[in-house]
């Protein structure tokens, strides 16, 4: 999963996401905290866009983890509710649960926390799309003007 | 220079380097911003590192979000009366199509902007405005908890 995923995404590589946990449905992905992903220098906060980036990055592997052959999949929508403050210094857990796979769909659910998941700093939904045709290629199915879906 | 200092300074000059300056994540990011026609633009100048698909290759859909509430914080900036850095309540975020690894541009729209809390609506787009890579509503608390 480390190899797979995480190394083969730049973005999650640049952010160093770590995975602390698998199972079928269900990922668990660390960001570590680090002085360059801050967003407000005077609390050391890390910006709320590396959470994003965290968030999303959990809940399309829990998507993966849900797939019973590997197909690819696009975002379609992600909120994120930020319910607490983050703490400085502190990495950040993202535990993401994909709880149903349609035919062309998966939604999922995930909560981002400093190690204690019953007080999470942001909890989220989102929901993918699932392409069903890898055998015309990534390329084919992209179509000439950059459309993902 | 702190970020209150940078706050100002963005007022007075309308130039966002400051504030870029003074957000680590911003410079990491790439992400900026400039006044263009009197409107704040967020840019996300491109890096191989915010690649989320090599093989397509398409940006990763967390730096689209993030340069979206980056936008939404500058313009709130740009615009409110005090120095305090917004606070996302929250951002629902829709992918619309895939970024090309190209410089990605953003704009802010106030759907509604209170003493409290703000509502903005966030585009983000490459070459065409009118077809954005990804769109994002917004909540931002203005005050103090």
């Amino acid at each position: 999963m480390e190899g797979r995923y995480v190394g083969a995404v730049p973005h999650n590589q640049a952010l160093n996401l770590r995975v602390v946990d698998y199972s079928p449905e269900h990922l668990s992905l660390a960001l570590p905290y680090r002085e360059d992903l801050v967003g407000n220098p005077e609390t050391g906060v890390l910006h709320g866009g590396c959470i994003t980036s965290l968030i999303d990055a959990t809940c399309g592997g829990a998507v993966i983890m849900s797939l019973a052959a590997p197909r690819r999949i696009a975002t379609l929508d992600l909120r994120i509710d930020y319910v607490r403050p983050a703490l400085p210094h502190q990495e950040v857990i993202c535990d993401a649960h994909c709880y149903k796979v349609t035919r062309h769909v998966a939604f999922v659910r995930a909560a981002a926390h400093h190690g204690d998941k019953a007080s999470p700093i942001a909890t989220s939904s989102g929901t993918f799309v699932v392409f069903r045709d890898e055998g015309r290629g990534d390329e084919g199915r992209r179509g000439e003007d950059g459309e993902s879906a | 220079m702190s970020l209150r200092d940078a706050v100002t300074a963005v007022r007075e000059t309308g130039d966002f380097t400051a504030i870029q300056e003074a957000i680590p994540y911003s410079r990491f990011m790439g992400i900026t911003a400039e006044l263009v026609d009197g409107d704040v633009i967020g840019r996300m100048r491109y890096s191989d590192h915010l690649v989320g698909n090599a093989s397509v290759p398409a940006l990763h859909g967390g730096t689209l979000g993030a340069l979206m509430e980056s936008t939404a914080i500058f313009k709130l900036l740009w615009h409110g009366e005090t120095t305090t850095v917004p606070k996302t309540i929250n951002i629902t975020v829709e992918y619309l199509r895939g970024a090309r690894p190209e410089d990605v541009f953003a704009r802010a729209e106030f759907t509604r902007h209170g003493r409290r809390v703000a509502n903005v609506r966030v585009f983000a787009y490459q070459d065409d405005p009118e077809r954005p890579a990804a769109v994002a509503t917004a909540h931002f608390l203005l005050v103090q908890e």
